[in-house]
């Protein structure tokens, strides 16, 4: 246990510092990029098709680049003691940090399709997360839901950035974004946008596929704080700031991203207060959050953008803290059911105190940054461009839910009277794990008495990367005079304890009013059933295991697609002149004719033999009336050999007997429409004139290089003498099959069970 | 004469078809020589016919004379020929062991890999 334990701490220390490095890295960018500069890198990726790999780092992506190592490198840091011994500790964190790098990449890519795989191995590294309990069944439905619904979108999006990427002839953002008047008078800019979002929307779980988000808690606390909470579920936010100056403006960017958004954060801020396990209340609040971001992206304004951009930190600062500190109460107290816990803040003082600093970021309270990002929320509702009132309205609501969730998720375990039936008895957790929660929130409190250096730092390159202008950011001020934004905060604390003091009651409310809503989980599986459904529905058709199914379905598939042709292609049918008909060419081709129908309509198997011997001498003699001595000494010999083999069979074998069944009459008319079609097909073919290319040029070669007078024969073993000698391996493995296959004879067995 | 082949392509196709859908497997295997045959006389058709004038080069001249017939199509009838005659052989003996074992010629009854029971749905 101690090798064991010892080989956690080296492996589990590296990604620390590699993280750390990389926020350092990153920190020396920020002079540039607050400047309002942005630094690019590209390399050629696969240029034939234009794709390059390119970086862009300006005010959006280095904030998200810092948040991304900087949580990133705390969250390592929690691991090695929260999986500390774990078996599988070292795949874990190397999942972890995979992830970290594909999010960087996401947020640096400058070309569409690197974004695109960036994005996908974000979707690929948060599956193995989710299902890294991979022995719980929840766990696998969970990563499997999160794997497709956002794997179904990104699908949607990567259209929509080869539909983009084809409509200005390049792949690269830096160049796409300056495009932006052009892209919103082009015909294709709905369906591009749509697609988009269809990605966006689900990445970022928006109303209606927000389900998966709270299934994905089934994996480890620090995956849910940073991929879940912090990082990934912003990659779409990201994409649609990304975009922003050369989507936003119209009036289907507004309406979809607000509607979108309000109904999201209210819908997420009342599913919140129901949920009693600490971990689902964050999850929904996470759902409230993207909404609320969704909701400002939708607007133009610098009161909106610098809301968006300041609660995007703001947010994934106190979030992740949280998600930490609920990490620890499992950890410590070894539940999170919240009807359960309590008084814990007496036996762990630093976690409950990282809590508290959280938690009044997040209701709100100055002089946190949360109330920084609070006022600019409802200056930038106030200006939203139509409807601020109900805006403004959704925005106070879902503020005041969370101000009820912040105190049941940080306070009442901590201060609430004691219970005593936890199932372990409680303790303050180690340092390395209180390390995150307690940096984070102190950052929270830091910036909310220091606003003018996040301001200065990152809020406004960011704002500049949405609106072009650096001087359009608004100020970051905890004091902004008695305004109306002021107000609404007075009401949401007001509301927001009334919305505590209430909470179980509210809570027992709606459980009842959601049980009767339809579920969209539920709805989920019935589309994942449906689906399956589907599948084996149309296998059963396709794959049947009978002979008869296969036969059918194949020649019924060959009659529609060749009759398709005939219709789509109307075939002219010429009979030249110099076509001569002669009375033996027609005396053969009856025999033929009356050979084939004998051998079809017959029960005798003599007859049937003898009149398909009788089809083999008729077309051997068509090879000889028309010039092909070679091809008919073969037809002639291996009709020999058929009308033996049969024989031979035959005597082995139990009478004919007429086919039965109700389905012959069908059969036939299948069979008369497929013979139709081919000679139809085949008449037209005989009216296209004959490219004699090939035949001339062999024509030519036969004597001056291979030396044969049998131009037939020179083709066969001298230019394709390879397919000669494929031809000779498929006879050679027909005949060692056939060996095979007797040589293993059984007799007739009673019971075919024991055949297997 | 192309014309008047086609015809009986169709018919030997169409034959061909009805034999294949039988459940007897033993007509089946008739239906695979009968489109065996249609599929060499299409290729050779769609090379055009010639009467009386194999591709062969005479004694003393580097090339054929005139109008002879198109060796193409000849050569790959030869090798589709041998090839069919492989497949038909082979199908033979799969369903001569089938009915040894199985006791039967009926498609329907041969279940042993699929049993009824353990069919889909």
């Amino acid at each position: 246990m101690t090798v064991m334990k010892s080989r956690n701490d080296a492996f589990g220390l590296l990604p620390v510092g590699l993280a750390l490095l990389l926020f350092v890295w990153f920190l020396t960018f920020l002079p540039e990029v607050s400047d309002g500069k942005a630094i690019r890198y590209a390399m050629d990726w696969i240029p034939s098709l234009g794709i390059t790999l390119s970086f862009l780092i300006d005010g959006l992506s280095l904030t998200f680049a810092l948040l991304i190592t900087g949580i990133g490198s705390l969250v390592f840091l929690y691991s090695n003691s929260y999986l500390s011994g774990h078996e599988h500790f070292v795949r874990f964190m190397l999942f972890l940090f995979s992830f970290m790098l594909s999010m960087l990449g996401v947020v640096l890519a400058d070309n569409l399709i690197a974004l695109f795989v960036f994005w996908e191995l974000t979707t690929i590294t948060s599956y193995l997360l989710i299902g890294f309990g991979h022995e719980n069944e929840t766990g696998r439905r969970s990563a499997l839901q999160a794997l497709l619904v956002t794997g179904a979108g990104a699908l949607a999006m990567l259209a929509g950035f080869i539909l983009l990427g084809m409509t200005f002839g390049s792949f690269e953002l830096s160049e796409i974004l300056l495009k932006s008047e052009e892209l919103k008078v082009h015909s294709l800019y709905s369906v591009i946008l749509i697609l988009i979002l269809a990605g966006t929307f689900t990445k970022s779980a928006q109303f209606p596929f927000h389900f998966w988000l709270p299934n994905a808690m089934a994996a480890p606390t620090p995956v849910s704080s940073f991929l879940h909470s912090a990082t990934m579920v912003k990659a779409g936010i990201y994409l649609m700031a990304r975009l922003h100056p050369a989507f936003s403006g119209t009036n289907l960017w507004l309406w979809t991203l607000t509607i979108f958004g309000v109904v999201t954060a209210v819908i997420a801020s009342i599913l919140a207060l129901r949920q009693t396990d600490l971990k689902q209340a964050l999850a929904y609040t996470t759902l409230m959050a993207l909404g609320t971001l969704t909701l400002f992206l939708g607007q133009e304004s610098g009161y909106a953008v610098t809301a968006f951009a300041t609660f995007l930190i703001v947010h994934s600062l106190y979030k992740a803290a949280l998600f930490l500190v609920v990490g620890c109460i499992d950890h410590a107290a070894g539940t999170r059911d919240a009807n359960i816990l309590g008084g814990l803040g007496r036996v762990m003082p630093f976690t409950a105190v990282a809590a508290g600093l959280a938690a009044m970021s997040m209701a709100g309270f100055p002089p946190f940054l949360g109330f920084i990002g609070k006022e600019l929320k409802y200056a930038g509702a106030l200006g939203v461009a139509s409807e601020p009132i109900f805006v403004s309205g959704a925005v106070l609501i879902a503020n005041s839910l969370m101000f009820a969730v912040a105190g049941v998720v940080a306070f009442r375990p901590f201060w609430m009277s004691e219970r005593s039936n936890l199932p372990r008895e409680p303790h303050e957790v180690s340092a390395p794990m209180l390390a995150g929660p307690i940096i984070l929130a102190i950052l929270g409190t830091f910036f909310g008495i220091y606003p003018d250096i996040l301001q200065r730092a990152l809020v406004a390159p960011t704002v500049a990367s949405l609106l072009g202008n650096i001087e359009d950011s608004k100020d970051l001020k905890l004091w902004a005079g008695v305004n109306v934004p002021l107000l609404l905060s007075v009401m949401t604390v007001f509301l927001g304890l009334l919305f505590y003091w209430q909470h179980r009651r509210l809570r027992n409310i709606l459980i009842v009013v959601i049980g009767r809503a339809p579920s969209f989980d539920r709805g989920w599986d019935r589309i994942l059933d449906g689906l399956k459904g589907f599948a084996a529905w149309q296998t059963q058709i396709l794959q049947s295991g009978s002979l008869y199914h296969y036969m059918f379905v194949t020649f019924a598939t060959m009659l529609l697609s060749l009759s398709v042709a005939i219709f789509l292609k109307p075939m002219e049918i010429t009979l030249p002149d110099h076509w001569v008909i002669s009375w033996q060419g027609i005396a053969l081709i009856l025999l033929i004719i009356g050979g084939t129908l004998i051998t079809t309509v017959t029960a005798s198997r003599i007859t049937a033999m003898a009149s398909l011997g009788v089809v083999g001498i008729g077309v051997a003699m068509i090879f000889i009336g028309f010039s092909a001595p070679d091809v008919a000494i073969t037809q002639l010999l291996v009709e020999t050999l058929v009308v033996v083999l049969v024989a031979v069979a035959l005597l082995r074998l139990p009478t004919l007997e007429s086919e039965v069944g109700n389905r012959r009459p069908i059969d036939a008319v299948l069979a008369f429409g497929v013979g139709l079609t081919v000679t139809v097909i085949l008449l037209s073919v005989l009216s296209q004139p004959l490219d004699l290319r090939l035949t001339e040029f062999f024509e030519i070669t036969s004597w001056p290089e291979a030396y044969g007078r049998n131009i037939v024969n020179v083709i066969l073993v001298d230019f394709r003498a390879l397919d000669t000698f494929g031809e000779i391996a498929v006879v050679v493995v027909a005949a060692l099959s056939s060996y095979a296959l007797l040589r293993t004879t059984h007799p007739v067995s009673s019971d075919q069970g024991e055949q297997r | 004469m192309e014309a008047l082949l086609a015809v009986a392509i169709g018919v030997l196709v169409a034959a061909s078809v009805y034999l294949m859908l039988a459940r007897n497997v033993l007509r089946f295997i008739f239906g695979l020589v009968l489109i065996s045959n249609a599929a060499n006389l299409t290729i050779f058709v769609a090379g055009r016919l010639t009467v009386g004038a194999p591709p062969l080069i005479a004694k003393g001249t580097e090339a054929p004379a005139d109008g002879v017939a198109n060796a193409l199509p000849q050569a790959l009838v030869l090798t589709a020929i041998v090839i069919g005659f492989g497949l038909f052989a082979f199908a033979l003996v799969l369903m001569f062991r089938a009915y040894t074992t199985l006791g039967t010629l009926y498609s329907d009854e041969m279940r042993i890999a699929e049993p009824p029971e353990d069919a889909i749905g």
